[in-house]
């Protein structure tokens, strides 16, 4: 009993494509998978345009460029070794072996086995890589296992990497395993039941080669066992693929628009709010023409936008793409000033908490699991929101995070997507002062000094040339004795 | 021949004065709010006009015209407040013709340079770690050694709005580096230098509860670098996997050490921290210009 592909390899049949009730089935399979993760799609394409709109356009050149470096270079990575060098083994592994799934899917879909092979030469550097990384990756894999539940680096833990988070993390390094056991068991036993009857393998398999021995003799066993790890593979894939969107892992798609759309203006400059410029401008000059405020497709004016964000369709489009584009590293969190100093703020959470509240207030992936942060046996739970606040601000992130702020920047510089934490707290800040005037106490006494003093502090405007009174310089003159 | 030093009275060259003589300075000096009021900061307003009165460089300050620039209102989150600031200060600034402004404080630097354009201010800005740089190459100051700071241990404290927020890492460190010193950096230094705690309006407000200020925290490291710590230095944070950098070797040298810093917060910050580890007897703080003013013997 051999199956259909290894009787069409020894014996071509007159007909070319050799399709069965396997192939109906996988292409089927692979429709539900790709239509499913298209379904997906759509849904958090619809989430992240509710945000605000920004124009991101132009400056093509300069955008690619940085994509090429810091998403697909991993250049920001490489700012601490270890684990770069392990992403990179994964990251290079999930580039390279997809070059294999097209195989897969061509071969399920046409009934052909191992379509490539035609490449010759080429195709046996194509499956030793393969195989090489397929390898490294496990080992990868097993390194940040170790990382993150024996050596437990600091950076995985937080009140906002409990429960799903937590799973989630674990989970994306399973699956990765059983990927690469499936691309193993599959070739090994292809690979042996070629080398038992003396047939040629297309391919060159260094891994496997080393595996044949621990593998049945078995030919009918070993063609299931082909067949089992070729499903098993392309199928984790397809379950894989959808499991993304409600998972961390997603930044393998995201990062890279994340990426493009990233900032180019220096760090330092924080957004203009272009309504407030026409106030001042108005009440500096009566002369001047407020423009008329931006009206909906019928014509009609659209209501006035709030100053800052109080939940997530009050930031820019670009905050939310952040949200989805997060993998939890944490090295935005562990080089947070306020968080070192064990305050409340963690750039980190202000990301996940804008991804759980547009997925409980738009659309939700298949899995949505929102953030539970408290823990009423240790006293740790949130105070409980009430309907009215349930926002992003107020009903997941406090004002308490938003003030510990210093702005300095050591979150964005960090984060290896440029993911920006620090532009969404400045707008839930904004919303606080213009909005609420929900400024701590001494933040209100700073501006009005501002306003009456034209100093931050309350010093007097007429004190403020003091500073130049009996002010001498020591000069050198050479003079003849 | 020998050489006599003699002391001069400076009369700071204001603004307006200029303009009504017909006049335009080459360079303005923005001292900012902290460099006009604050005690300490005051002093490194005094150093940076000795260097400017030192090298001849035509310079004007607005005095009494200027006006805080904004910085603290937009972080904190009071665009309306910045944008009045902003747009009395472009008027000045207009009004007077200005094109080119040199400050010394890294809020004022990077406000008036990124954030005005978008309300109509253009000028070039320089922050005065890179003028004092500029000084340095074109041989004006600097070229006669470090003076009294020859072989003493130094420390750069990063300004985040200098360094992260305008990518300026190397001037400052070219300055220091004219003071033939013992330079030494922090584990955590340049893109990944830490906060002394001040940015973002915190300069003004109690910090929200935590278990330790972040000017603590940072002066603590700034002491084991200094002090060549090594098993304090092990346990800075956020610099696990191997991005740290070298540690120095224990300090022997008997002279006292320094923190330098290039911004008014971060001083102020920083002396706070030196003053509660009670080192104040062998570690003091020092900004880039009074570093070089005392060492080009400016100081009268």
């Amino acid at each position: 009993m051999l199956g259909i592909t290894s009787t069409f390899r020894s014996n071509p049949p007159p007909n070319y494509f050799p399709v069965t009730i396997e192939n109906i089935i996988f292409l089927l399979v692979a429709i539900v998978g790709f239509g499913l993760f298209a379904w997906q799609a759509r849904k958090i394409r619809a989430n992240i345009l509710v945000g605000r709109d920004r124009d991101m356009s132009g400056n093509i050149g300069e955008r690619l460029q940085k994509t090429l470096l810091v998403a697909f270079g991993q250049q920001k990575m490489f700012k601490r070794i270890t684990p770069a060098l392990l992403h990179l083994v994964v990251y290079v592994g999930f580039l390279v072996i997809n070059i294999e799934v097209i195989e897969i899917v061509i071969d399920g879909v046409f009934g052909t086995h191992r379509v490539l092979q035609f490449l010759g030469p080429v195709y046996d550097v194509l499956m030793a890589t393969n195989e090489i990384l397929g390898a490294l990756v496990i080992i990868a894999v097993i390194a940040f296992w170790w990382r993150r539940n024996v050596k437990k680096v600091r950076r995985f833990s937080g009140p906002e990497m409990r429960a799903w988070p937590r799973i989630d993390a674990d989970m994306i390094l399973y699956i990765e395993v059983v990927l690469m056991v499936a691309l193993f068991v599959m070739n090994t036993s292809d690979l042996k039941w070629h080398r038992l009857q003396n047939l040629e393998m297309p391919g060159s398999f260094p891994v496997s080669s080393l595996l044949m021995s621990i593998f049945p003799s078995d030919l009918n066993l070993l063609h299931f066992l082909e067949r089992a790890g070729w499903w098993a593979h392309i199928v984790g894939i397809l379950i894989f693929l959808n499991y993304l969107p409600s998972s961390k892992h997603f930044h393998i798609i995201m990062a890279f628009p994340n990426v493009y759309y990233s900032r180019l203006v220096p760090q330092g400059q924080f957004s203009n709010v272009d309504s407030i410029t026409h106030e001042v401008k108005a009440m500096m000059d009566p002369s001047y023409q407020v423009p008329a405020p931006p009206v909906g497709p019928d014509g009609s004016a659209l209501a006035p936008t709030s100053f800052g964000a109080k939940d997530v369709e009050d930031l820019a489009w670009t905050n939310l793409l952040n949200a989805y584009s997060c993998t939890e590293c944490g090295r935005c969190t562990a080089s947070c000033p306020a968080n070192i100093t064990g305050k409340l703020l963690s750039p980190r959470k202000i990301i996940m908490d804008t991804r759980d509240r547009m997925e409980e207030k738009y659309n939700s992936p298949l899995i949505f699991q929102p953030n539970q942060y408290g823990d009423a046996s240790k006293g740790t739970e949130r105070v409980k929101v009430e309907a009215d606040q349930n926002t992003l601000l107020r009903g997941k992130v406090t004002p308490e995070e938003l003030w510990a702020c210093t702005t300095c920047n050591a979150c964005v510089e960090s984060c290896p997507v440029n993911i920006n934490p620090l532009e969404s707290i400045i707008e839930m800040r904004r919303f606080l002062v213009l909005e609420e005037s929900a400024a701590p106490h001494s933040l209100n006494v700073m501006f009005s000094n501002i306003e009456n003093n034209g100093a931050p502090w309350a010093f007097s405007p007429s004190d403020r040339f003091n500073w130049a009174d009996e002010l001498y310089l020591a000069e050198k003159q050479a003079v003849t004795a | 021949m020998a050489e006599q030093i003699t002391k001069r009275q400076v009369t700071v060259p204001v603004m307006a004065d200029l303009a009504a003589r017909g006049e335009q300075p080459e360079i303005l000096f923005w001292v900012g709010c902290a460099g006009a009021f604050d005690d300490r900061y005051k002093r490194v307003t005094r150093a940076f006009v000795r260097i400017l009165e030192h090298v001849g460089i035509k310079y004007a300050v607005l005095g009494m015209e200027e006006t805080c620039t904004g910085d603290p209102a937009k972080r904190a989150g009071n665009e309306f407040l910045f944008q009045m600031q902003a747009m009395q200060n472009i008027t000045t600034l207009d009004g007077y013709q200005i094109k080119k402004i040199v400050t010394a404080c890294p809020h004022c630097f990077n406000t008036i340079k990124n954030e005005y354009p978008a309300l109509g201010g253009n000028y070039e800005v320089i922050h005065h770690s890179t003028f004092l740089q500029q000084l340095i190459n074109e041989g004006k100051v600097g070229v006669a050694g470090g003076g009294e700071f020859k072989g003493r241990r130094i420390t750069f404290h990063d300004s985040c709005y200098l360094g992260r927020a305008n990518n300026i890492y190397e001037a400052p460190r070219d300055v220091l580096a004219t003071l033939d010193a013992d330079l030494v950096e922090m584990k955590r230094s340049k893109a990944n230098g830490l906060c002394c705690g001040a940015g973002g309006a915190q300069m003004w407000k109690e910090a929200e509860p935590g278990n330790k200020e972040v000017n603590i925290e940072r002066t603590e490291e700034a002491l084991f670098t200094l002090d060549g710590n090594a098993p304090a230095l092990a346990q800075t944070r956020g610099v696990e996997d191997g991005n740290a950098g070298a540690t120095p070797s224990p300090r022997t040298n008997g002279q006292g050490a320094i923190i330098a810093v290039s911004c008014p917060f971060c001083m102020t910050m920083m002396s706070d921290g030196v003053k509660n580890k009670e080192r104040e007897s062998d570690v003091q703080v020092f900004d880039l210009a009074e570093l070089i003013a005392s060492a080009e013997g400016l100081n009268a």
